[in-house]
């Protein structure tokens, strides 16, 4: 039982901060993706206008 | 260096810290509870995820509600972020939830009332999420979002009240009865202090993609 028991916390521990890490890495690739867009999209507008 | 982001980092940094004294006092410290020996520890981190998650919900509600009166985008996108944050948790609570019940109860689920008003909570906002992303009108989504996050709150205090409501396979009230013993207590509360400031550090990255999405927005009009 105690054996299993740690097993288990180390797997909640784990999960709990896992799905933590991974939603910041799926934030920090999106904020990457949106600079890129807003970087793109403002020269498009530069063009146009000049 | 913006206002946001120095606030970000001074959440994200006192989190953190935080999180690492109390981390080597629930685990290294904290002796193992009588009954469930060492997995008890998950207290402190199933129930904080919740109580941050049911937080960040309220606070939708409200900028929600505040969306549908001003008609400001601004807390339609304050709504969208705290509920995305939130359901992250609600994820956190479920899994380590069914990893306790597993060594505690023998199994990893039962559609007792507190567990299934928990599931239905995380279904309705993983829906939110999901159903922002199919409306590409800005107006239109954020009243429908608006609509639905009201409406999603409904759930949130049916699962707060469950365990007093109901007699169910999770356990009763600990908090308020004093189950919880004097020594565990301040790592408990000061766990939901560092989720806190975490997830408030993490809703205001999410509100500054808000932001500039909406900007990104006003530049494609202007492009196209």
């Amino acid at each position: 039982m105690d054996k299993r028991n740690f097993l288990y916390l180390f797997y909640g521990l784990t999960l709990a901060w896992g799905l933590l890490a991974a939603y910041l890495f799926i934030l920090m690739q999106r904020s990457r993706k949106l600079r890129a867009e807003v970087d793109r999209v403002k020269r498009m507008v530069g063009d146009n206008e000049r | 260096m913006s206002k946001r982001e120095k606030w970000v980092y001074a959440l994200g940094v006192s989190g953190t810290v935080l999180l690492i004294v109390n981390l080597y006092r629930i685990l290294l410290v904290l002796g193992d509870e009588m009954q469930q020996g060492a997995i008890y520890r998950i207290i402190y981190f199933h129930v904080p995820a919740a109580f941050i998650g049911w937080t960040l919900f309220l606070a939708a509600l409200v900028a929600s509600a505040l969306y549908l009166w001003k008609k400001d985008l601004a807390f339609d996108g304050f709504a969208a972020s705290a509920i995305e944050v939130g359901w992250v948790f609600c994820s956190i609570n479920l899994v380590t939830g069914m990893i306790w019940g597993r060594i505690i109860w023998g199994i990893w689920w039962t559609w007792d009332p507190r567990l299934t008003s928990m599931f239905i909570c995380w279904l309705l906002y993983g829906g939110y999420i999901v159903l922002r992303s199919a409306i590409d009108d800005a107006g239109q989504r954020a009243t429908v979002s608006a609509v639905l996050a009201i409406f999603a709150f409904a759930d949130v205090p049916i699962v707060f009240m469950a365990i007093r409501w109901w007699r169910t396979q999770h356990p009763s009230p600990v908090l308020e009865t004093g189950g919880l013993a004097p020594e565990m207590r301040l790592p408990f509360w000061l766990n939901v202090f560092v989720f806190l400031l975490i997830g408030l550090a993490i809703t205001l990255v999410r509100v500054d993609q808000e932001d500039t999405q909406r900007e990104l927005e006003g530049l494609r009009r202007r492009a196209f």
